[in-house]
């Protein structure tokens, strides 16, 4: 049952630009693969139990969706603040992502990146006042970065089109 | 945007089903045919508004993977995007409203190789790589939840 290293990449490989559109998607993965369709189905539920795959379902573009204003709004928190407002932060309905991450002195000293989609920019930065204002975060540095220009959006390409295994490629 | 669609979106941006028949299991449970889903899916992706039906990896456990931004010449923005695009572990890429303007993310295999990645990808660039790893994440992925627009709701009376 179990599969090896190499029948596991190239599952990964052909899952993570999205499931084939068929009546029987794991089958057709099956197929492609040289596998079982349990055997596709088992590994991908191991997956979720085991936190490699975190979420398995639609991946929407917000943008597409009427959501064009897209905003990085990023914090200067305390070390030992940070795991405080990144918990209070995660639990605000606007805000859809909520991440630390290591300052680059001396060129960039925030520690704290949440994401905010909202369908205006209006409405985004009113979202955050309301949530600075809520949190009592008006004493910390912020600043928000919208995008506007999108180059590339698709799944991260962990198992790459010229990945091997041991000279194999996948 | 139809109701079918919007009722995908809702329902099924977490817990799609791993069995035989995934689409006729959805369809059971939305009352419409497998052959609807299908099509429907098919169409949202076409439109754009679907980038795939699959997983989201754990940035962690799938590999190696960063935040990077470089802080480019607006004029030079698109062409400096384009050749950080062409590297394949580059899967989002934004322009941004900031002396550091162009925010994208890189993932490899592993650290070594995402390393090596993010100095091709200065080399090619042309600008320093600002690299922002991730050192924790407090948020649980549970999907985006949709306000649908007033103007789609009374679309979708008038087309059921």
């Amino acid at each position: 049952m179990n599969m090896d290293e190499i029948s596991q990449l190239r599952l990964r490989k052909a899952i993570q630009n999205g499931l084939p559109l068929t009546e029987q998607p794991y089958l057709t993965l099956a197929e492609e693969l040289g596998l079982t369709e349990d055997q596709v189905m088992q590994t991908i539920n191991d997956w979720q139990e085991d936190g490699l795959i975190k979420r398995f379902g639609l991946v929407v573009k917000h943008h597409s969706l009427g959501y064009k204003a897209n905003a990085m709004v990023v914090w200067d928190i305390p070390d030992n603040k940070v795991d405080e407002v990144g918990e209070l932060l995660s639990l605000c309905d606007a805000v859809t992502l909520c991440y630390q991450r290591p300052r680059q002195l001396p060129h960039w000293n925030y520690n704290l990146f949440s994401m905010i989609h909202g369908q205006d920019r209006e409405t985004v930065l009113q979202q955050l006042a309301d949530i600075v204002e809520q949190n009592g975060l008006s004493g910390f540095g912020r600043d928000v970065l919208f995008s506007y220009k999108l180059f590339k959006q698709c799944g991260g390409q962990y198992v790459q089109p010229t990945s091997t295994v041991g000279g194999v490629a996948l | 945007m139809n109701l079918l669609q919007q009722q995908l979106i809702d329902e099924y941006q977490k817990g799609l089903p791993v069995t035989s028949r995934p689409y006729f299991d959805m369809a059971q449970r939305l009352g419409c045919l497998e052959q609807d889903v299908i099509a429907e899916l098919k169409d949202l992706k076409a439109s754009g508004a679907l980038s795939r039906v699959g997983p989201v990896f754990n940035h962690k456990k799938a590999g190696a993977s960063t935040l990077a931004a470089m802080a480019v010449p607006e004029n030079e923005l698109a062409a400096v995007a384009e050749r950080v695009n062409a590297f394949e572990g580059v899967n989002h890429n934004y322009a941004r409203e900031h002396e550091y303007n162009l925010w994208f993310v890189v993932t490899a295999p592993d650290q070594d190789q995402l390393q090596n990645s993010l100095k091709a990808i200065e080399l090619s660039g042309g600008y320093k790589v600002m690299s922002l790893p991730m050192v924790k994440s407090y948020f649980i992925d549970l999907g985006f939840k949709v306000k649908w627009l007033q103007s789609e709701v009374a679309i979708n009376k008038k087309w059921q």
